[in-house]
């Protein structure tokens, strides 16, 4: 029996120390921001201020693995908007609900 | 419509018709892999913003931090619910476990986006090397979880005294110590309930995660891809991983620290 030769023909292509080095920088940004939230989440006082800049830099590090990690950046413009756009109805959907939670609140107590 | 702007038609159109196309320039897999998490994103929007919602719909808790006990008058402190730590038992250590999850994470996402690259230069042996440690990233997060719902299902040692209405319809007034879904003794029975199915639901597509990074690793692993000619499923699989990272994000945010 011929023992078949499952090497690849595929050519290997040397490693990108750039690219590797680019996707450890925005490692360590993530990891910055997290303990950023962190040291914020025990220093700072509860409040609109601080859930506000717990939202803002969520949507920072979200922007970082969408754009970085699954390389939507670099796709064509017609499928990033595609992606991007249809979540624009989720900005209407936070409102209307934290208003409808606030109202529940108001009836309640 | 006449038998000859048909024909015109069909010869113009026969590269489009034929198969093989790529719209957007991206493969038929990864296009429909993106139009997947985007209405996975919405299936967890709806649940994160539904938390947003009762969660402004109850009393915060105002005194001060040191004397918080739970009940289920108002919505608990997260950091003062999720401070356990394994092995330590009784140690106050607020959001520290959480944190190393979040890390754990963040790193498997890290490894899989080398996966990514080396799956690029057709490099199996990088491939094979990086998806084994975002598996056991992904492995180790679910053993994480998994402890941190015993934690949260059994409790701690005081528990919290309660009133509520239990299952017969009656009210009662006893200890509750840890949650399910009729009452906790860390806050209202809302803030167990969607603990358990927010994180649940994304513990469930971690769960997934974890059968997709195995597949995807020894297919690389036994020479499936080489033989395939491209590396593109070790793409796909890092949309998906990828995105359960960025959810875990969004549930950090909006379950430990707010």
């Amino acid at each position: 029996m011929e023992i078949q030769d499952t090497k690849s023909t595929l050519q290997v292509e040397p490693r990108n120390e750039e690219k590797i080095k680019k996707i450890w920088k925005t490692a360590g940004i993530l990891l910055a921001i997290t303990v950023a939230e962190f040291i914020m989440a025990f220093t700072m006082d509860r409040g609109i201020l601080l859930y506000a800049l717990f939202i803002i830099l969520t949507i920072w590090k979200a922007k970082y693995i969408m754009m970085e990690f699954m390389h939507l950046g670099d796709e064509v413009k017609p499928l990033f908007y595609s992606i991007i756009v249809p979540l624009i109805f989720l900005v209407w959907l936070v409102i209307a609900l934290i208003k409808e939670g606030s109202d529940i609140f108001l009836m309640r107590w | 419509m006449s038998a000859h702007s048909t024909a015109i038609g069909v010869s113009s159109k026969r590269g489009v018709w034929g198969g093989g196309n790529e719209p957007l320039k991206a493969s038929y897999g990864k296009l429909m892999m993106w139009f997947f998490l985007l209405s996975d994103i919405f299936t967890f929007a709806a649940f994160l913003i539904s938390y947003l919602a009762i969660r402004v719909s109850y009393p915060a808790y105002e005194g001060p931090l040191d004397s918080f006990v739970g009940s289920n008058e108002y919505w608990p402190i997260p950091e003062l619910v999720f401070e356990a730590v394994p092995f330590l038992h009784g140690v106050h250590a607020p959001l520290v476990f959480v944190g190393i999850m979040t890390f754990i994470l963040i790193a498997s996402s890290v490894t899989m986006v080398l996966a990514v690259e080396a799956g690029h230069r057709n490099d199996r042996a990088d491939v094979v090397k990086w998806m084994l440690w975002t598996l056991l990233g992904g492995i180790t997060f679910l053993s994480c979880q998994a402890w941190e719902w015993s934690h949260f299902i059994h409790g701690t040692d005081a528990g919290s005294v309660l009133t509520y209405v239990n299952g017969l319809g009656q009210s009662v007034t006893e200890t509750v110590f840890g949650a399910n879904l009729m009452v906790n003794e860390y806050g209202p029975a809302a803030f167990a309930q969607l603990f358990f199915f927010i994180t649940g639901f994304h513990g469930f597509h971690v769960t997934v995660g974890v059968f997709l990074l195995f597949l995807c690793f020894y297919q690389a692993a036994v020479g499936v891809y080489d033989k395939r000619g491209h590396y593109e499923m070790v793409e796909k699989i890092g949309l998906y991983w990828h995105f359960v990272d960025l959810v875990w994000v969004f549930v950090f945010t909006l379950f430990y620290l707010i």
